[in-house]
């Protein structure tokens, strides 16, 4: 086991076990906190996928603004640990988390299954069928190349931006689009007179 | 040579979706409902930036920033609608949401 694969193993941790933490946790503030601490680990394994200015992006907007967004929300509402009062629905509770469980554990029970799947691996890279194929990444380079209609995987946040300004151009307006339609919408909504005239 | 594989990230990212789905379900704070979506949406690009370096494709990886966008526009709209329901409804959990009846 090679040191990529410890931080695979550290970050993957990090990321699910803040998240289990987060879905467990009774104070809306410490349910941030270890929200951030999954954010981190995904950021991390982007990272490790070569993916360093999604990384970035992860870290600026979900830990830096979003998270800092719920922790404001939090705070304005004054928000205490909830569930004293849960009992009225805790049988329901129940019968939706077991059903969750049981997603999760048919996908990955499925994905397992998939993997040693005989008909997925074919004679000319297999000659024995079983044990998995050994699976090499894709050398990766450092520069702006389109094969064909797709661009070519690069680390670079220059083969970033070329794609988002030359293929994804109009995806790229919308999105800027959405974002002006969204912060009106909350300037709307948040408007004292807007509450007051319905209520 | 690494032997993490992209199965390793899938299987990553179907344990961050399916513990972002268990806290939609059994969380009943509205807050940790979105913040239980976020993480859902972590783990689809978990698999999105796997499967883009494993194809050695950037499309998947540019996909992950317009995730990124709309999940930053969700968040924004969904924290100011919360906030407009918690002053007509002085609570944000989702049991005392009730308005059609009990």
């Amino acid at each position: 086991m090679s040191g990529a694969d410890l931080l695979f193993y550290f970050f993957a941790t990090l990321s699910v076990g803040g998240g289990l933490l987060m879905v467990f946790s009774r104070h809306p503030v410490s349910a941030a906190m270890f929200m951030i601490i999954s954010l981190v680990g995904v950021a991390s394994l982007f990272v490790l996928l070569d993916a360093f200015f999604l990384a970035i992006l992860q870290v600026l907007v979900y830990a830096g603004a979003v998270m800092v967004l719920f922790l404001f929300i939090i705070m304005l509402l004054d928000v205490g640990p909830g569930g004293a009062k849960a009992s009225r629905l805790k049988l329901l509770s129940g019968v939706a988390g077991l059903i969750a469980i049981g997603l999760l554990v048919v996908l990955l029970l499925d994905l397992g299954l998939g993997s040693t799947d005989p008909s997925l691996c074919s004679a000319e890279n297999c000659e024995d069928c079983g044990e998995a194929p050994v699976f090499a990444w894709p050398e990766i380079r450092d520069e702006t190349a389109a094969n064909g209609n797709s661009l070519v995987f690069s680390p670079s946040v220059k083969a970033f931006g070329f794609g988002l300004l030359a293929k994804y151009m109009l995806p790229l307006q919308v999105a800027g689009f959405l974002l002006l339609s969204a912060m009106v919408g909350v300037i709307i909504l948040s408007k004292k007179s807007a509450i007051d005239e319905e209520a | 040579m690494t032997t993490i594989t992209p199965h390793h990230f899938l299987i990553l990212a179907f344990l961050l979706f399916g513990v972002g789905f268990l806290g939609v379900v059994i969380r009943r704070n509205v807050l940790l409902v979105l913040m239980s979506l976020e993480l859902m949406l972590n783990g689809i690009n978990v698999a999105l930036v796997a499967f883009s370096r494993a194809g050695a494709n950037l499309d998947g990886s540019i996909f992950v920033f317009f995730i990124m966008t709309v999940a930053a526009a969700e968040v924004s709209v969904g924290l100011a609608l919360l906030v407009a329901l918690y002053k007509k409804r002085k609570s944000i959990f989702t049991e005392d949401m009730n308005l059609l009846g009990n």
